[in-house]
């Protein structure tokens, strides 16, 4: 027997039975299924009679198109459709924040890997020839590929309103002021790429009527189908959105990538379609993180205050707007760090050009000026004589300082103790004397040092960013909750729209339901398009969000039963409480009583079980959860309540660098955050462990090369991502301070652990060798040899060891 | 062509095989084990490591003819029926599952290397692990879940398992 029997339709469905509430670390409900192989993730999926789609891309970052001609392919043995522009029935454009990108390019090309169109066939090696089959006259024109020429006055506009994407202006304090000490630098942050390990692919299948079922790992599903509908010109309801299997996002995955493309060949051939990218293919498939430059300068007095902060940085965007614009005013409103600035002019600039579209990953703006400010820091401190930690402590934000756009800071901000606790962990051990392990070297087993020319360094770093979207958008999720007895016992189904991007959002949601149902059968149904929007699986927000809603909805189920109980029982509604699969009698009554009863505690006599009282009946509500409402950033000052919240992190770095190779090899990162609530403990730390891995790579490895336009290395051989003999053990502090405005207290965590990681491991780096290192990621070029002309390079410490 | 071969324990065939289809395309697409998977396919990223006659390769890199009459294991074939194999049960356990979608192939590396080494220092775990990419968790976690299955001792032997 040859039939294939992988699932064709095995939802997102994690059911095994497990314990554990807020702030325990119970297991994950799909972590059996992922460790045997059984998790149906996007390119697992399989129909009868299922089709494979390939895209004919642009070979050429910027072109105009003759013609495109199918006939060849369509002739091909084995193929069903070939579908160009022509054949997109709605919208011929799409984006999250301006509808710019063609579904399928019809007149011009503006990035290399750009498609122009698609193909059905029985088997994926025919679609992949059969595209070849597909001839495109390109008339092919000089790419745009420099940011700053791209906004210089008489620069070619690549779309019609110009080359500048967005430009963000804050003017905080006063413009023209004077300080004692000043330091300027230009620094570069390169390319990187999410990578995350599952390539784009979903599966779509027709429903016979005229619409389609699309299966798909996405971070926003309503998103994805809002989009699909205005492009497939169906009504939103006959696009439905399942996620499946999620490996990986980190911001890649807001795009749209094969989604319009599975189910314009679905419709058109009436059969189920697959498309799966290669490795390579998703190198262009997705958005990357906008390269960046950024001049800095900073006036401080010569006691090492902070009197000014002038910056000026430029994104590049590439081909699309994708979310530039909310990338762009992160990089402004976080580009003087988490620092009491009283004077700051800064304007940052995100501009089209012909290179690869560029948009959400993790960290999200504030990463690429993180490394800027941070490194003024340094460099500031060094100029003044002063420990570099100190120097951030005197300028350290704390509860109610304003960021340059006016904005408090509410809650914690706890920089100066985050930098503390860094500080004073314990460093680790020197290298030993006597023979080296190969393996704890620079260079590793390729055996090129023993310790010659090896040295320490140690850098420390600070950052932040906001979480949740910002600018006045009316961020929410949604939550269903249905409280009934199956087989003689209580069970909680949570039904949500939120995606489980590997981050535990679907062991939170259960958490939640019982701490707030005391419930232990929980079981979180697959997210699709059938519930309302949870918003994105972005900005460190869905466990507060879409968290938010399960508690609120999960609120609303527990006063209707407690009604019931309190009818039943003749007692007050208020002096009852549910607990371990019954209602009990509360000790604390009053308005809030019932909901601030611990219900760990065994305390509290059992009324009546839930399975009596509810017998047959069904408790189901449904709760919306908004943040509170931000605004618009001023577009003359920049000044605004743009933000939710904030989240912390800071980070030391411990490095040895090979310095006559030029090989980095870190030994220890020590991170503090400041989680607010951790309501799973362990999903904590492997946010931040992960999050740090990720700020490693872009510190000293991971960059998309880009020449002229063109992509030079897309692939895992030469885009490299930190393994495990990369990664150095991580010390972890995590606080709990709270926050007056969330669930439980909880902040964000996944973003700060990628933000502050990369500076400080290039601090570490400049103190063992002495350079300027003003570009991530640093190469072993910028360590070894000749230093450029114009660096500022301090004299390189004395040697150690021999 | 036609490939016949053992696959966790079971003689299976494929007909109509392509001549450039993969092992692992051929374990995903037409033997119904998608449970290998498929990040990078050249051989970088480990996420479709499995067992070829006992060693470990990466199933990308093995054309489909090459396994004709080999014996392969795959991720599928390491538990007992509901019951997970001891280095699974560790992965979960530990934390070291996030997407999940290096965990097939680092679970199945963890394997050999426990069945050759059954109690591997931080550094030997590393080397041994160093072709499995993991984009989420740092690593961290999956160290400790290796160390988790060896300390264990006999019964996180992956002697002792389905193998």
């Amino acid at each position: 027997m040859t039939t294939p029997v992988a699932p064709a339709r095995q939802p997102f469905a994690p059911t095994a039975p497990v314990t554990g509430g807020v702030g325990e670390s119970p297991r994950r409900p799909d972590g059996a299924l992922k460790v045997k192989g059984e998790f149906a993730y996007s390119s697992d999926l399989w129909a009868e009679g299922m089709l494979w789609g390939a895209t004919v891309r642009s070979p050429h970052p910027r072109a105009r198109i003759g013609s495109v001609e199918t006939a060849e392919a369509l002739a091909m043995a084995g193929v069903l459709a070939v579908l160009t522009a022509a054949d997109v029935p709605g919208r011929k454009t799409y984006g999250l924040e301006i509808p710019d990108q063609p579904v399928l390019a019809w007149e011009d090309v503006r990035y290399q890997g750009e498609p122009v169109a698609l193909v059905a066939a029985d088997h994926p090696e025919t679609a992949r020839r059969a595209a070849a089959l597909v001839a495109v006259d390109y008339q092919v024109l000089d790419p745009l590929v420099d940011p700053e020429a791209a906004m210089a006055p008489g620069a070619p506009p690549l779309h019609p309103k110009g080359n500048v994407l967005r430009h963000i202006r804050i003017r905080h304090g006063a413009e023209d002021t004077a300080a004692e000490v000043v330091v300027r630098g230009d620094y570069e942050v390169g390319m990187q790429d999410q990578a995350f390990l599952g390539p784009e692919s979903g599966l779509a299948v027709p429903d016979g009527e005229g619409g389609v079922d699309l299966y798909v790992s996405t971070q926003w599903l309503h998103v994805d189908r809002d989009q699909l509908a205005a492009s497939l010109d169906l009504p939103p309801e006959r696009v439905r959105i399942t996620l499946a299997g999620v490996g990986g996002a980190f911001g890649a995955r807001e795009d749209l990538s094969m989604q319009i493309h599975a189910c314009l060949l679905a419709l058109r051939t009436g059969r189920p379609v697959k498309v799966l990218y290669s490795r390579e293919e998703s190198f262009f498939g997705h958005v990357h993180r906008h390269p960046a430059r950024l001049h800095y300068e900073h006036g401080a007095s010569s006691d090492g205050r902070l009197v000014y902060v002038k910056a000026r940085i430029v994104l590049d965007g590439g081909a699309y707007a994708s979310s530039s614009t909310a990338v762009c005013s992160n990089a402004a409103c976080f580009a003087v760090g988490p620092y009491q600035v009283p004077n700051a002019t800064i304007d940052c600039t995100v501009v089209y050009t012909d290179n690869p579209p560029c948009g959400a990953m993790r960290g999200f703006g504030a990463v690429q000026t993180c490394f800027a400010y941070e490194t003024q820091m340094d460099r500031l401190a060094a100029e003044l004589g002063i420990d570099p930690v100190e120097l951030r402590l005197r300028n350290a934000m704390a509860p109610g300082s304003r960021l340059p756009t006016g904005q408090a800071v509410e809650g914690a901000a706890p920089v100066a103790e985050l930098l503390e606790r860094i500080r004073a962990m314990p460093l680790p051990e020197e290298r030993p004397a006597g023979p080296p392990d190969l393996r704890s070297l620079p260079g590793g087993v390729s055996n090129v040092t023993h310790g010659e020319g090896v040295r320490r360094g140690v850098g420390h770093a600070v950052g932040f960013k906001n979480v949740g979207y910002s600018e006045g958008f009316d961020d929410y999720s949604t939550a269903r909750v249905r409280l009934s007895v199956v087989a003689g016992e209580p069970q909680v189904e949570v039904h949500t729209a939120a995606a489980e991007v590997g981050q535990g959002l679907v062991t939170v949601q259960a958490q939640i339901a019982r701490t707030e149902l005391g419930v232990g059968r929980v079981v979180v149904l697959p997210a699709d398009t059938q519930v309302g929007s949870a918003g994105s699986s972005s900005a460190s927000r869905q466990t507060w969000m879409t968290g938010g809603a399960v508690k609120a909805a999960c609120e609303a189920v527990r006063s209707r039963v407690l009604e019931l109980a309190a009818a039943k029982l003749g007692r007050p509604a208020a002096e009852l409480a549910l607990r371990d699969g019954a209602v009990v009698a509360g000790d604390a009554p009053g308005p809030a009583g019932a909901a601030e009863i611990d219900l760990t505690d065994s305390a509290g006599a059992v009324l009546v079980s839930l399975a009596d009282l509810l017998a047959g009946e069904v408790v189901e509500e449904t709760r919306e959860y908004h943040h509170r409402r931000t605004s618009a950033l001023d577009p003359e000052t920049g000044q605004g309540e743009a933000h939710v919240a904030f989240a912390f992190a800071a980070h030391r770095a411990v490095v040895d660098v090979d310095t006559e190779l030029g090989l980095v090899k870190v030994v220890e990162i020590a991170t503090a955050q400041d989680v607010g609530k951790a309501i799973n403990p362990q999903a904590v730390e492997g946010q931040i462990e992960g999050g740090i891995a990720q700020g490693l790579g872009l510190a000293v490895m991971e960059e998309i090369q880009v020449v002229d336009g063109q992509v030079r290395n897309p692939s895992f051989t030469d885009y490299l991502i930190p393994t495990v003999l990369d990664m150095p053990p991580v010390r972890l502090d995590v606080l709990e301070l709270g926050h007056p405005d969330s669930p439980y207290g909880l902040r964000g965590i996944g973003e700060p652990p990628t933000i502050s990681s990369t500076p400080a491991i290039v601090a570490a780096i400049r103190a063992a060798t002495g350079r300027p290192l003003t570009r991530v990621p640093v190469r072993p070029e910028h360590i070894v040899g000749v230093p450029a002309p114009e660096s500022e390079a301090r004299p390189d410490p004395e040697p150690e060891g021999g | 062509m036609r490939v016949s071969c053992v696959v966790n324990g079971e003689p299976r065939h494929a007909d109509d095989v392509w001549e450039g289809e993969s092992l692992l395309y051929v374990l995903r697409e037409r033997l119904g084990l998608p449970g290998s998977k498929n990040a990078c396919e050249q051989g970088e990223c480990g996420s479709c490591s499995v067992y070829l006659d006992g060693v470990l390769v990466c199933a990308c890199l093995v054309l489909a003819g090459q396994a004709e009459g080999a014996e392969v294991v795959t991720v599928e074939g390491l538990a007992a029926g509901d019951t997970l194999h001891p280095i699974q049960e560790a992965f979960v356990e530990a934390g070291a599952v996030q997407c999940g979608f290096c965990t097939p192939g680092l679970v199945v590396a963890a394997h050999d290397l426990l069945a050759r080494n059954p109690s591997p220092t931080d550094p030997e775990i590393r080397e041994a692990l160093a072709g499995n990419l993991c984009r989420c968790t740092g690593y961290e976690k999956i160290l400790a879940a290796v160390h988790l299955a060896a300390g264990r001792g006999p019964a996180g032997n992956p002697r002792e398992g389905s193998r």
